[in-house]
This record gives structure tokens, sequence and C-alpha cells, in this order.
């Protein structure tokens, strides 16, 4: 693919889906789409079409995986074999394992685990379209569907991802940008509070451009985290503007 | 001393209700002298204290709760009783018989099988132990007859209502018991099937729209309205 004189980036400054360096995909997010789940959310960003879905709290087992002081939090992130150009065997891969543990520890932060010992939270993320920063995608997700499920958090997780295509630091990389790309830095933010919980980097980054990366995507973190708002309020308002 | 949002607004976890010396009452939590909201849901201000009515929770025993369960194992001694909270509670066996009883001769699932439904009573929990519950009072017990509704526990206060406005008027209306369980589990028992279902129906409207204000007045309307369609109902099959 890359052996292609493709440009990723135009002479006008643009990408291959026309947009700007800093510029997010279209963002589609839903909440409660699931009955059976406890929480549940349905997040599109550009291709990427994600579900994640929440159970619990609840008694765990095996009872001795529980824990006296806190609550157990378990994470899967599971691609559909469809999700992708060519067929995934849907057997949890080295790297979905290592992304459910990633999501994991990306949302643990959030929550008071503190609040009920003994107990466990399942999070389930089920990747049906893949188009890039997907662990990001997911974590927007993941955090939606537990503030849904009436989980206690100290903030909403929203993450976004930055990199570097074609010597341009960019926002929000798609599949083509991650693969063809010099560098990838996924960020978990919790806006409130200003905190990190996720940071990686994939690729070379001088200091300089790895801080710009950082930057830009907290910045794309805080324009999701509106829409994030919006999506939850949006479950519980319609009922209130009919009646008004 | 500022405040950030206006009584009733719905918050979302994480958003920054008050600055300054304030308490941080249910749903809510403290980081120096900020107080934010930890759950979806509508912001209320009482002199000091900033909390949040939650719109999605789920129960949390507490001593003291009704509470309506179902058995899901029968063990030597007592039962293990599913309470729709993330802890099993606990019925004994003694508490039930109230006489002594040796698991050689009695047998438990005389008295309370799996799948049985009990209204029962929390005596004693912690984050230690899971709940125990009691039976030993009047009108908690085995159920035997009734429906069930489920709803989410957080508004089981908006169904009893301002010092128990909605509830007694549904039991007006309808003629029907209710027994409202802590834990969000509802059970009626009425006359008639249609009455109970009218209950049902008005606690699964109270449910959708516990957020809104008048409710009271507006469920009493529909309860009314949907009489008079059934009696209109009736007496065309009558004739």
């Amino acid at each position: 693919m890359s052996q292609k004189t493709e440009k990723l980036i135009d002479k006008k400054g643009l990408r291959l889906d026309g947009r700007k360096p800093d510029e997010l995909r279209p963002i589609k997010i839903e909440v409660g789409v699931l009955s059976n789940a406890d929480g549940s959310a349905y997040i599109e960003q550009g291709k990427n079409k994600i579900l994640a879905a929440v159970y619990g709290p609840k008694e765990l087992h095996p009872k001795h995986m529980a824990l006296p002081d806190r609550m157990v939090l378990r994470c899967r992130y599971h691609m559909a074999p469809f999700s992708v150009q060519e067929r995934k065997s849907p057997a949890p891969s080295r790297r979905e394992i290592e992304l459910s543990k990633v999501i994991r520890e990306a949302i643990e932060p959030a929550i008071f685990v503190e609040y009920y010992p003994r107990t466990a939270i399942d999070v389930f993320v089920e990747v049906l379209q893949a188009d890039g920063s997907t662990r990001c995608t997911s974590i927007t997700a993941a955090s939606l569907a537990l503030a849904d499920a009436g989980v206690p958090m100290r903030d909403l997780v929203v993450a976004c991802s930055a990199g570097k295509v074609e010597d341009t630091i960019v926002l929000d990389l798609m599949d083509a940008e991650d693969k063809v790309g010099s560098a990838d830095v996924p960020v978990a933010y919790m806006p409130n509070l200003g905190v990190i919980t996720l940071l990686q980097m994939d690729g070379i980054l001088t200091p300089e451009e790895f801080e710009k990366a950082v930057n830009l995507a907290i910045e794309g973190c805080k324009k999701i985290y509106a829409l994030q708002k919006e999506a939850l309020k949006a479950k519980y308002v319609s009922v209130k503007e009919v009646e008004e | 001393m500022p405040t950030f949002f206006e009584r009733r607004q719905i918050a979302t976890p994480g958003d920054l209700l008050a600055d300054g010396d304030y308490i941080a009452g249910e749903n809510t939590y403290k980081e120096g002298s900020k107080i934010y909201a930890a759950r979806i849901g509508l912001v209320e201000y009482e002199d000091k204290k900033v909390s949040v009515v939650a719109l999605r929770a789920f129960y949390i025993p507490r001593v003291g709760d009704t509470v309506i369960g179902t058995v899901v194992e029968v063990g030597f001694s007592g039962w293990t009783v599913d309470i729709n909270a993330p802890y099993l509670a606990i019925l004994r066996a003694s508490d039930v018989l109230n006489r002594p009883f040796k698991p050689q001769r009695n047998d438990l699932t005389e008295v309370l099988d799996v799948g049985d439904l009990v209204v029962a009573k929390i005596v004693s929990y912690d984050r230690t132990h899971n709940p125990q519950l009691s039976v030993n009072e009047p009108g908690l017990g085995k159920i035997t007859r009734g429906q069930i509704v489920k709803i989410t526990p957080t508004k089981i206060p908006r169904v009893i209502g301002k010092k128990g406005s909605m509830i007694s008027m549904i039991k007006q209306e309808t003629g029907c018991h209710i027994i409202l369980g802590h834990n969000g589990i509802i059970l009626i028992t009425g006359k008639s099937l249609e009455n109970e279902e009218l209950a049902m129906m008005a606690i699964h409207k109270i449910e959708e729209e516990s957020h809104t204000t008048g409710l009271t007045d507006r469920i009493l309307q529909l309860i009314r309205k949907e009489k008079e369609k059934r009696e209109v109902v009736e007496n065309e099959s009558k004739n």
C-alpha cells in the first residue's frame, strides 16, 4: 500500500477524505441501544462502527477472583469477522487481548471501584466495522455505556488519536493514515478533571511533535466530549420535551 | 461560592456542580472545594448540600429497606435470595420457621422453593458481608398472588411521591394493594386483573416520565381516562 504514490495530504493541505489536518471525522452517538444490557452505547466515527455493552455491577463468578476491597472491571474488545476487508478470525487475537487491557485501564480511573467491593462489571466492546483508531472510539463508547448503566463515575472518558502523516500532525487518524503514516498517538482524557488516562505512541516523533500531537488529541477529545454529553442527555431529554 | 447549574437541570458524570463551602450529597463527589456529579441525573441544591437525583442507578442494600426478591438457591440452613442488587441476600431458616429445625428432618423446599418470591426486610449488611433478610414482621413473607413490576430503583421515591401522594392516589383509584420494594421491584395485588393492570400501567408511566413536573395529576387523569374507556367497552359488550 505504501508503494503507491497516492498522497495522503493533497496540495491544498486536505486529507484523503477531504478533512483538514485538525478536523475530526463525523461522529454519531446513541445511548441505550441494547435492552438486555444494563447500559449500552453505539458510536459511528467516520467508518468506525462500534457497539459497547455494560453488565453489572454483579456478583463475580468464579468467586475467588473477587477482591475484598474493590470492584473488578472486566473488559472484552472484539472485532467482528466482517469488520475489516479480509475476514478476521473470530478468536481473540493477541492484539484484541492487548486492547481489552488498554481499554480497561483507560476507563478504570473514572470509576469509583472502591464503592462496591466483591463485585464485577463486564464491559463488552464489539467492533462492527473498523477504520483506524478503534481503541479510542471504543473507550468513548464504553464510558458512555457505563454512565448509562448508572455506574458512579468521576468523569466521562473520551479518547481521540493524533499522528504524523507526511510531516504534518493530524487529528483522528483513519485506517490508511494509521498504516502509511509515521506515527500514531492515542490519548484518553477526562475533560472536567484534566486527567489523561491513556497515552500511547506508535512510530517516531520528535519531542516537539509529540507535544503538539498530544495537545491536538486533547482538543479533539474536548470536541467529542461535547457530543458524548449531548448523546447521554438525549436519552432522557426527549421524554421531557414531549411533555412540555 | 458559585453554583454552576440550575435546580432540576440534567447533569452528566464529571460536571462541575458547585465550588466552595458545599456538602457533597448523593451521587456527587468532592475534590478539594469542588463538587462534581458522579451519575447522570437532575441537580438539586438544598442549603449547603448539593446532590444529584440519579436517572439511572442500581440498588445497593441498606439496613431497614423492604425488598422483594426471588429465591435462587435452597441450602441446608436457609435460602439465597436475588434482591436485584450486586450482592445476593441470605434468608435463614430459623428466621422463617420461628421454631428450632433440624436439617435432617425438615425439608426447606416445602416452605420456600427456588423461584418463589418473598417480601423481606434487610436486617444486616456491610461491605464485607452479604445482606441478611428477615420476614419476622407483619406483611412480610412469601408472595402467593399479584403482579410484579420492575423499575429503576432510583425511581421508587417518585412512585411514592411527596408524602406518599402518588402511591396513595394509585391505591385509591385502582383499589389495589401495593408493596414497594426499595430494590425497584413492586408487588401489586388487587381484586381483579384489570385493576392490577391499571396500576401497572400507571407505574410504568411514572418510570418513563419521572423527571417531569405535575406528574401526579397527569397520572390521575390517565387512570380515570383508562377506567372510562374500559367501562365503555364493558357496556358495549353487554349490549
